[in-house]
């Protein structure tokens, strides 16, 4: 064994409550550490899973038709452009654009659909709404219907569509009762409610149908083509080089989920600089707490110092004494509070299952290894003012005390 | 000059402390020699510079001029890393408040100059650590801490830690000062027994005239110059 370790040991064991006192303030401290890596990490899963667990995480769709130009370009001349277009620009080659995607890694799940405008009218009532038209065997590709059905079933025959449930309130309807749509095109259609979800998504509750593909094609008078391909992939922060990819790959255009929801991106990332700066503080405390108590103990065993120099220890036996205590310390509090943390943590159920207003753990996003080996090196650093100064007594000046 | 049997040289050794209007000039030209198996007091009165003569030939303190020589080196050449090393092989010291470490057992007090040469505890230092407690009659408290020990069986582990690197020479500041007479006679009589049969060099400097009256050799310091060396009158 190491001699200075040994002495290093002795040191801390000698004097057993102060030195258990100094451990659990680091264990605190990694525990401060660990919890805030969890919930703030589980905080994020669980804002994630429930703001963009159920939209596309890649879009494709043609680039925006150019506008008309009302009238001829010349020189001098004012003209006008109407960028209202009417009908989105649609995909036509969706067979061939589906088999390009399908070669990128990551894809997990291809969605293509007919989107468009239109009014429910249930009696009086007038809603506004986007009508969805999906494959039939892909209702549940992107957003998740079936796992979100209150009522009804999810499969979607034709002349059948899913609704909201909050737009099922304002009509007064439920699954199985009939409903009226009207496309912006001006076709008009009867429609049995096959099923009412619940998303707890405003957009998707109150305001979007689901109707069969073919449905869909009746609607907006689209023989061919898609207005869109929805895609989910395995990896959420990845959609912005997914995007690029299938740009590249295709010549369409590709809308990552986080160009359109930045506000959130933005909020993470605050929440996660928040986190880090309490956990700054948290290893902060530690090192002060670990050089004080070292620099105390330098203190008290001046004299002891002073006769190991006399007896013929260098000064760097002397440092590798309190760099050994440092990391002792750092170790044993690290493990102790990452031990501590792991157990009060690991009850939790992951934020994707937990209940309103339950604590969004996420155990596994609990740094518990960067938080030992931070805690490690913070101590190690905490240990060097009193090394330094521990190697600087003179013997001859503690001798005669 | 110096006699071949001789250990110990230092010529026209100074030591002052502050400087200009404030300087203290402890030791005024200091010429002494101390030959192999000697064992000598130091004598003198508080502020005579006994402290800081020991502290020098310690190595601990290095003198404003003057030359110092130990088994034929100068040491005032050699640089503050190999003098902690010569120190720990070539000097023991004994110290008036025993100094020995709390939280060590006395076989691993005994211990320490070996580990710090060692790098480690080896079985060889355990061995000779043991038979050097045996030696000072304290077979009996190998595994005692320090803390556990009288205040005359401190002073005898801290002999047997001088001791444990074989050293040339042994410093012993006041080491009876901090004892009752029969505990000082105790520590007196094996310092007597290990100069004898291991010819070690004891330097004791001391207060006590029995103390000084069982050495061969007495060395009077006054107002930083050694103003008698000679054996004790009888």
């Amino acid at each position: 064994m190491l001699y200075q370790f040994k002495i290093g040991w002795r040191y801390l064991t000698s004097n057993l409550i102060q030195t258990g006192l100094l451990v659990l303030g680091v264990a605190v401290g990694v525990f401060v550490f660990v919890f805030m890596s969890a919930l703030i990490g589980g905080l994020a899963v669980y804002l994630i899973d429930q703001t963009v667990g159920d939209i596309s995480h890649v879009t494709v769709s043609e680039p925006p038709l150019a506008p008309a130009q009302l009238y001829p370009e010349s020189a001098g001349a004012l003209y006008a452009i109407e960028n209202a277009t009417g009908r989105e620009a649609t995909l036509r080659n969706t067979t061939e654009v589906i088999a390009t995607l399908a070669q990128l890694p990551g894809l997990v799940a291809v969605s293509p659909q007919l989107v468009g405008n239109g009014f429910v009218t249930r009696g009086a009532v007038v809603n506004p709404v986007t009508v969805v038209g999906v494959e039939p065997d892909k209702v549940s590709a992107i957003a998740d219907v079936a796992a979100n059905l209150v009522a009804g079933r999810a499969d979607l025959p034709t002349g059948s569509a899913l609704i909201g449930q909050k737009l099922a309130t304002d009509l007064g309807v439920d699954a199985g009762q009939g409903l009226r749509l009207r496309s912006d095109q001006g076709v008009d259609m009867t429609m049995t409610i096959i099923g009412v979800f619940e998303f707890g998504v405003a957009p998707l509750d109150e305001r979007t149908v689901y109707v069969n593909e073919k449905t869909a094609r009746g609607l907006f008078d689209l023989r061919h083509g898609v207005t869109r391909i929805e895609l989910r992939i395995d990896d959420l922060w990845a959609a912005p080089s997914f995007a690029a990819e299938v740009a590249a790959a295709t010549g369409l255009e590709a809308t990552p989920w986080t160009e359109s929801n930045g506000q959130l991106i933005s909020g993470l990332d605050a929440q996660a600089r928040s986190g880090d700066i309490i956990k700054g503080f948290a290893l902060v405390t530690i090192v002060i707490g670990v050089a004080s108590a070292l620099l105390l103990s330098t203190y008290r065993r001046r004299s002891e110092i002073g006769i190991m120099r006399a007896m013929g220890a260098s000064k760097g036996f002397v440092v590798m004494v309190f760099l050994t205590q440092g990391a002792l310390i750092g170790l044993v509090g690290g493990l102790f509070g990452a031990g501590l943390a792991w157990l009060a943590l690991s009850p939790f159920p992951p934020p994707g299952q937990i209940e309103a207003g339950g604590f969004p753990i996420d155990v596994s996003q609990g740094g518990f290894g960067l938080a030992v080996g931070l805690t490690l090196v913070g101590a190690l650093v905490a240990s060097i003012l009193p090394a330094r100064a521990a190697a600087k007594v003179d013997p001859v000046s503690v001798i005669s005390q | 000059m110096s006699a071949p049997e001789d250990i110990v040289v230092i010529e026209g050794m100074t030591k002052n402390f502050g400087s200009g209007d404030a300087t203290q000039k402890v030791l005024k030209g200091i010429d002494l020699s101390l030959a192999k198996g000697s064992l000598a007091a130091l004598q003198g009165r508080s502020g005579s510079g006994k402290s800081t003569l020991l502290s020098i030939l310690g190595t601990l303190m290095k003198p404003t001029a003057g030359q110092h020589e130990m088994l034929g080196q100068d040491l005032g050449r050699i640089s503050e890393r190999d003098l902690t090393e010569f120190r720990n092989r070539h000097i023991g010291f004994v110290f008036q408040f025993h100094h020995l470490f709390p939280d060590l057992t006395a076989l691993e007090n005994v211990m320490f100059p070996s580990a710090m040469h060692m790098g480690r505890e080896t079985r060889a230092a355990r061995r000779r650590a043991a038979d050097l407690l045996v030696r000072v009659g304290l077979e009996d408290r190998i595994g005692f801490r320090a803390t556990a020990l009288s205040g005359g069986q401190k002073q005898r582990v801290a002999i047997a830690r001088a001791l444990m690197n074989t050293p040339e020479l042994v410093l012993a500041d006041e080491p009876t000062g901090n004892l009752d007479r029969e505990s000082a006679d105790q520590v007196m009589d094996l310092v007597r027994e290990i100069n004898a049969e291991d010819h070690t060099t004891f330097l004791i400097s001391t207060h006590d005239e029995k103390i000084a009256d069982g050495c061969r050799r007495q060395i009077h310091l006054d107002d930083g110059q050694i103003v008698a060396s000679a054996p004790p009158a009888k």
